[in-house]
């Protein structure tokens, strides 16, 4: 297990480098610079590209900003708050999606795996139809979609809660938003309980596991939730990224001041180093999750622990 | 034992004679179930068939080509057609105007109060004109934009299938059917590739290239194919070390006709339907993209960019979003619920990755 979790974090940590250094190829071809106001003339960009290191060759940048980032500093923002770190940045605006994305997390996987049990357990009947049709909408229709539409009718039309985000009611803020943003995960999570219930539901063990008389919610969650968790697992990590392509949007929609927010803006005015820490963010973010589910997968599942992961 | 269960064993019964009866044998002996000999292809379409959730989506599908290749000449305005004077027009639409709904009506609120007004009626050159979905801001017919925006989406979905098969497909089998240090190292890249979150990348890189057609195109076939070289992989290692594959070897096949010729047919219907699914993701790539403000540029219009316009302007006219919103909702539960269905019909043991 150690050897393999060492690997793991080996990988990972050569993705991340990799990441970082195809972003930065990237931006070198952003069209435009960071300093586009017209009044600037080509002798003052020349400085401020001096000023900032950016004269200097690609790869000599580049091994600066990764020194610099090990240091914990990603440099500043060139255009939309000058000269104020990203790292503060980054902090003001984090503990927001970060919460918005965990909260979506948590009440996406509860209500799907509430979903694709009941489905599971009563199979075929109304209720299974009720939520295969929920979860195949869920799936299919965009997280910002829903937000537009529960923006109209819940903020707009009935005025319950409140249409744009707001810092001094964070919780009535907080509600659409992660609601819109979790009915995927929901969605996908119902879906793939379903499938996994019902092949567990049949299986021996369980059929063995009734006639010695376990029932109820004992049955449940002792046989057939651990059992079938680890497949659901798997799908999780990815939506945990679709989430996050979810809240640029939806963040955008009752603007809030998260990340997805500040990401959009930094690419629309070039501030380059707003939208590398973003990315490197994100990215890291990305990584750490797979990183957990995979050593997770090994808890759950023994014989994955045994082997290796091979 | 309890005293319970022991009387319960010791108690006599008395069956009436009418408590039984004899089972009518004659019937199920000499009963034989005659199978017709059919065809897979029949065969499939029988199972095809009795999925609804399946049938309705290749309909829905159908009927959105439809509409994507002829809708834009059904009327006469042009795609990009402004009349001045003709903005903000709510849907109308003949003979349904008759019965007070789509007739042009349409209710603006405000902090005092909200009011119903017609458009129509107030602009003397409107008074023949119908917008079926509405017009929007720069009076250009929705209806027309919709359905040209959606044959966008629609190519998204094609270059979807195709980087699928062509990218995905051929990755997996190779790195599945060599396997050892070939496999190792193609999937050691697929880890890394894998773990570069696709939004960042495909976000960067259409602003580096500028937003238009052939970027997103590029974007969608850098990250679109892994989850189906991870099916091809996993499809071909189940096939390999069988008899046909053997026989192949040893008539001295080479590894591209076997790869191709020989286990290609036998894994084409999963990887077809796992296509199929990978289209809704790159159709949401797409709407994704075009919100964020990196669709297609101005004039030219696609679902995600009819939706981000219109959402500016979306408390006052919410009638504007309405058509691309349901259409590209549409168009993706159909290419779910059809992947679902060809899943149910062709292999139930797939699982989607």
């Amino acid at each position: 297990m150690s050897k393999y979790l060492f690997k793991r974090i080996l990988i990972s940590l050569a993705t991340l480098l990799l990441i970082v250094f195809i972003l930065f190829i990237l931006l070198q071809f952003m069209p435009g610079s960071p300093f586009n106001d017209e009044r600037i003339t080509p002798e003052q960009r020349e400085l401020m590209n001096i000023r900032y290191g950016l004269d200097k060759p690609v790869l000599v940048q580049f091994v600066n900003y990764v020194k610099n980032m090990l240091t914990g500093d990603l440099g500043v923002s060139y255009s939309i708050s000058r000269d104020v770190p990203v790292t503060t940045l980054l902090q003001s605006r984090l503990p927001i999606s970060f919460e918005l994305g965990f909260w979506a997390v948590i009440v996406g996987t509860f209500s799907g795996l509430t979903f694709g049990t009941i489905a599971a357990f009563n199979q075929n009947s109304i209720w299974d139809t009720i939520s295969t049709l929920l979860s195949v909408i869920g799936v299919s229709v965009p997280s910002y979609v829903f937000a537009l539409g529960l923006s109209y009718y819940f903020g707009f039309q009935w005025r319950i809660f409140p249409i744009l985000f707001n810092l001094n009611d964070k919780a009535m803020s907080m509600v659409l938003p992660v609601i819109s943003l979790s009915l995927f995960t929901m969605a996908s999570i119902a879906r793939f309980t379903r499938t996994e219930m019902i092949e567990v539901l049949q299986s021996e063990y369980i059929q063995l596991a009734e006639s010695k008389g376990v029932t109820g919610s004992r049955l449940l969650f002792k046989h057939v939730l651990r059992n079938a968790s680890i497949p659901i697992l798997t799908v999780l990590a990815p939506l945990i990224v679709g989430l996050m392509t979810g809240s640029m949007v939806v963040e955008q929609i009752f603007s809030i001041p998260g990340l997805g927010q500040l990401l959009v803006q930094a690419i629309q005015s070039n501030d380059f180093n707003i939208v590398m820490g973003i990315s490197f963010i994100y990215s890291a973010l990305f990584i750490f999750v797979m990183l957990v589910v995979d050593i997770l997968y090994g808890i759950l599942d023994p014989r994955i622990r045994v082997t290796g992961g091979e | 034992m309890t005293d319970e269960q022991l009387k319960a064993i010791n108690q006599h019964y008395d069956f009436l004679p009418n408590d039984f009866e004899i089972a009518d044998k004659g019937q199920d002996v000499n009963e034989q179930e005659i199978y017709v000999r059919e065809s897979t292809f029949r065969q499939f379409l029988t199972k095809f068939s009795k999925n609804y959730g399946s049938v309705i989506g290749l309909v829905f599908i159908l009927i959105i080509i439809f509409f994507a290749l002829f809708g834009p000449h059904m009327n006469n305005f042009g795609s990009n057609e402004q009349i001045i004077g003709n903005e903000s027009m709510a849907p109308r639409v003949q003979f349904l105007e008759n019965f007070g709904i789509l007739d042009g009506s349409q209710t603006l609120k405000a902090s005092t109060g909200s009011m119903e007004i017609n458009r129509y009626e107030s602009n003397p050159n409107a008074t023949d004109t119908y917008y079926w979905f509405g017009s929007d801001v720069l009076g250009r017919d929705i209806f027309t934009r919709t359905w040209e925006g959606t044959r966008l989406s629609l190519y998204i979905a094609l270059v979807a299938v195709i980087v699928d098969v062509f990218i995905g497909m051929t990755y997996g089998l190779i790195s599945g059917y060599f396997g050892g240090k070939v496999d190792m190292v193609m999937q050691r890249i697929l880890e890394i590739i894998n773990g570069i979150p696709s939004l960042v990348i495909v976000t960067l890189l259409i602003v580096v290239l500028r937003p238009g057609i052939l970027s997103i195109t590029i974007a969608i076939a850098l990250t679109g194919w892994i989850g189906m070289s991870r099916v091809a992989r996993a499809q071909i290692l189940k096939l390999k070390d069988r008899e046909f594959v053997l026989a192949a070897r040893t008539l001295g096949a080479k590894p591209s006709t076997i790869i191709f010729k020989e286990i290609l047919p036998n894994i084409f219907a999963q990887l077809i339907i796992m296509s199929m699914f990978s289209v809704p993701n790159a159709i949401f790539t797409e709407s994704f993209l075009a919100f964020i403000g990196l669709g297609v540029p101005m004039p030219d219009a696609s679902l995600g960019s009819l939706i981000s316009d219109s959402f500016k302007s979306f408390l006052n006219a919410p009638f504007m979003i309405i058509p691309p919103v349901l259409v590209l909702s549409m168009t993706m539960l159909s290419f779910n619920l059809l992947a679902d269905g060809l899943r149910d019909a062709l292999d139930p043991t797939l699982k989607e990755v």
